[in-house]
Formats: C-alpha cells, sequence, structure tokens
C-alpha cells in the first residue's frame, strides 16, 4: 500500500513531456516477493505430498500454458502502450479524472464493457488509463465492469458451463455494480488521499 | 478452440487499429510507443511466470472439494458470507469456477449464494488478482479496488434475493 512512486494516480502534470514515467517499471516489490514466498511453500507442500513427480507435472503443464499466454501478454502490453500513447491525456483527466463525475464512472464503464481481450488486456490498458490521467474511481469502474459485464469471459467460458439464462441473468443483476463501486472507490479515495485530488486543481 | 482464436483476432485488430492511429501521428509516436510496450512485456514476464507456474502449485494445495463444501446449501446471509470467501478463494481459471458454480446450484446451493460466489469470484479471486492484477497495476490500486469490491458480491445476492430467480 505504501507504493508512492512510479504509479502514483495524479501523472496530470506531465502532460507532454515525452517518456511517461513507466507505468509497470517497478523493480521486485514486496508483493512479489509475498508470492514468491507463497509459491515455494505451496510447491515444497506439493513435493511432500506427491513428490518430484508431483513437482514435475504442474510444472510442465503450467510451462505450456506460459508459453500459450505470452504472445497475448505482449499484444496486451502494446495495447496500453499505444493506448496510453494515442490518448490525448488533458482529455482523458477530463472525462475520467477526479472531476468526472458520473458521466466518467459511466464512460469507464462502458470501456471496460466493450474491451476485447481477457486480463492480458484490461490490466494493461487499465494501467495506461491511470497513467494519463483517469483517477481510481473511472478506472475501478472500468475494471470492475470488464470483469462483471465484459463479454469476453461470459461468451467464452460463462455461458457455456452455467448457462444462457443464468448468465444474462447475472449480468443484469451486475449492471449497476461498476458505476457504484466506481463511486465508493472515488468517495474513500478523496477521504483517504486527499492530497493528490488537491494537486489536481492546480494543473 | 474457436473462442480463443476469436479473441486473439480481437486483440491483435485492436493492436493493428490502435497502432495505425499511432502510426498516423507520425513514426516516432508509434516506434516510441511500440518500445514502451515491448519493454513492459520484458518487465513484466518474469512476474507472469512467477504467477503462472506458482498458482498451480497454490491450486494443488487448495482443493476445489474445500470450496465446494463451502458453497453448501446452508442458505442466508452467513451462506451468502462463505460463498464470498469461497469466491476469493478459488484457484484456477474460470474453468473451475463456474463449473463449481454449477455443481453449487445443481446440489441445492441458494441462487443468491451461488451469484455471490460467482461475483466475488470476478471480482477478487486471489489467484487473478496475485496473476494478472498485481504484475501490471500500481499495487496500491489493486489493494484499494478490492478493498472497494468487498460490499458488492453482497449487493447482489440482495438484488437476486430481490428480483427473484432467473
Amino acid at each position: 500500500m505504501s507504493d508512492p512512486s512510479p504509479n502514483s494516480p495524479a501523472p496530470a502534470e506531465d502532460a507532454e513531456s515525452e517518456p511517461r514515467p513507466g507505468r509497470v517499471r517497478k523493480p521486485i516489490g514486496w508483493s512479489t516477493i509475498i508470492i514468491a514466498v507463497l509459491v515455494a511453500v505451496s510447491a515444497g507442500l506439493v513435493w511432500r505430498r506427491d513428490g518430484t513427480d508431483g513437482v514435475l507435472d504442474i510444472l510442465t503443464h503450467d510451462l505450456s500454458l506460459f508459453s500459450g499466454i505470452l504472445p497475448r501478454v505482449l499484444a496486451g502490453c502494446l495495447l496500453g502502450a499505444l493506448i496510453s500513447e494515442i490518448l490525448p491525456h488533458e482529455k482523458v483527466s477530463r472525462s475520467l479524472g477526479p472531476k468526472s463525475g458520473l458521466m466518467g464512472l459511466l464512460i469507464g464503464t462502458a470501456f471496460g464493457a466493450i474491451l476485447p481481450g481477457g486480463p492480458f488486456t484490461a490490466y494493461p490498458v487499465a494501467s495506461a488509463l491511470l497513467a494519463v490521467g483517469a483517477d481510481f474511481g473511472a478506472t475501478i469502474a472500468m475494471v470492475v465492469s470488464w470483469t462483471l459485464i465484459g463479454y469476453g469471459r461470459a461468451v467464452a467460458w460463462e455461458i457455456p458451463i452455467m448457462g444462457t439464462d443464468f448468465t444474462l441473468w447475472r449480468i443484469l443483476i451486475s449492471l449497476p455494480l461498476p458505476v457504484l463501486a466506481g463511486a465508493l472507490g472515488r468517495f474513500v479515495y478523496i477521504r483517504l488521499y486527499p492530497k493528490p485530488a488537491a494537486k489536481d486543481d492546480e494543473t | 478452440m474457436s473462442a480463443a482464436l476469436l479473441i486473439d483476432i480481437l486483440l491483435w485488430g485492436s493492436v493493428v487499429g490502435v497502432g495505425l492511429v499511432a502510426f498516423r501521428r507520425g513514426p516516432t509516436v508509434f516506434k516510441a510507443s511500440l518500445r514502451e510496450g515491448a519493454m513492459d512485456f520484458i518487465n513484466i514476464v518474469p512476474r507472469i511466470a512467477l504467477g503462472v507456474i506458482g498458482s498451480g502449485y497454490i491450486a494443488a494445495i487448495i482443493p476445489q472439494e474445500v470450496i465446494t463444501g463451502w458453497l453448501g446449501p446452508d442458505s442466508g446471509w452467513l451462506g451468502v458470507a462463505s460463498a464470498v470467501v469461497a469466491g476469493a478463494a478459488t484457484p484456477g481459471g474460470p474453468v473451475i469456477g463456474f463449473s463449481i458454480g454449477t455443481v453449487a446450484l445443481k446440489s441445492g446451493g441458494g441462487v443468491p449464494q451461488v451469484v455471490a460466489y460467482v461475483v466475488a469470484w470476478a471480482l477478487f479471486a486471489f489467484q487473478r488478482v496475485i496473476l494478472w492484477e498485481i504484475p501490471f497495476m500500481p499495487a496500491r490500486f489493486v489493494w484499494f479496488r478490492c478493498a472497494v469490491s468487498v460490499p458488492f458480491p453482497f449487493l447482489a445476492a440482495a438484488i437476486a434475493m430481490v428480483i427473484g430467480k432467473p
């Protein structure tokens, strides 16, 4: 949570300076260390239960999964970088920034709902939006909308497994949630970190 | 699988489309963002590798039966709460998440509970957060988003209780 450095969410000040501050370019952080420890412990438990074969089985399976995912990760990164390059920063911070109101949350929701691809697109693009001036609220609306009402996962997985009726009904129930989550996020964010929001007034 | 192919086509189609727009702005912009994207990719790969390869081990020590047990037919808000915990704790990808939801529906789980489970899984299944969200997004944003999302599976269950079955 104490990670103020390169990804600070109030980047509006560097609208025209050339290379954006790196979006994902932080050194190995504490969350990576926690995950590494978790993985090491889990692998140790698997080894004790299933022996070396069990460990190798999972490793080969996950390596093939990994190689299948890699091209999509590349596409997602390129998409994120291109989008943050072509979106005009002032316009983004106006329509998705802290002052964007309900409209900003609705735009974020719509954007998340139409975004193609899976997590390998959604998170790089969300990160790009944060970098070019969207606030936490609009970005939360986008991420929540992608995960709850985006068509990608619904068409590929939820409808085949859970059935069309349940899926459509579940999406209907979820329709208001992205805007509400974004609004709650904005409400809490302003109270938690009053500084960055105030800084935005100056630019 | 054709759905995966469709996703790839849409994905690379968007990359090409946005790339064309960037190219129109001038080759410098275009090249700069390609380099930026490639650097992001190189930086992200180790963390994705850790997530993909590691989550297999984490999934292996959380058996699915444990999750299904939490989604038992006990209805009411306690059932919703345990469904939310189950959604967050479900290892593996969408096939496992939705299959557990289907099993719960068929074995007498309440509809609001299953909705809470699916929504909680979509919002903060730990594996997706670890594998995808943390590598790509500022960690502060991820924790903040997850914390803010906690009420919404409950709200979805409440809406499901009010408007009834599909």
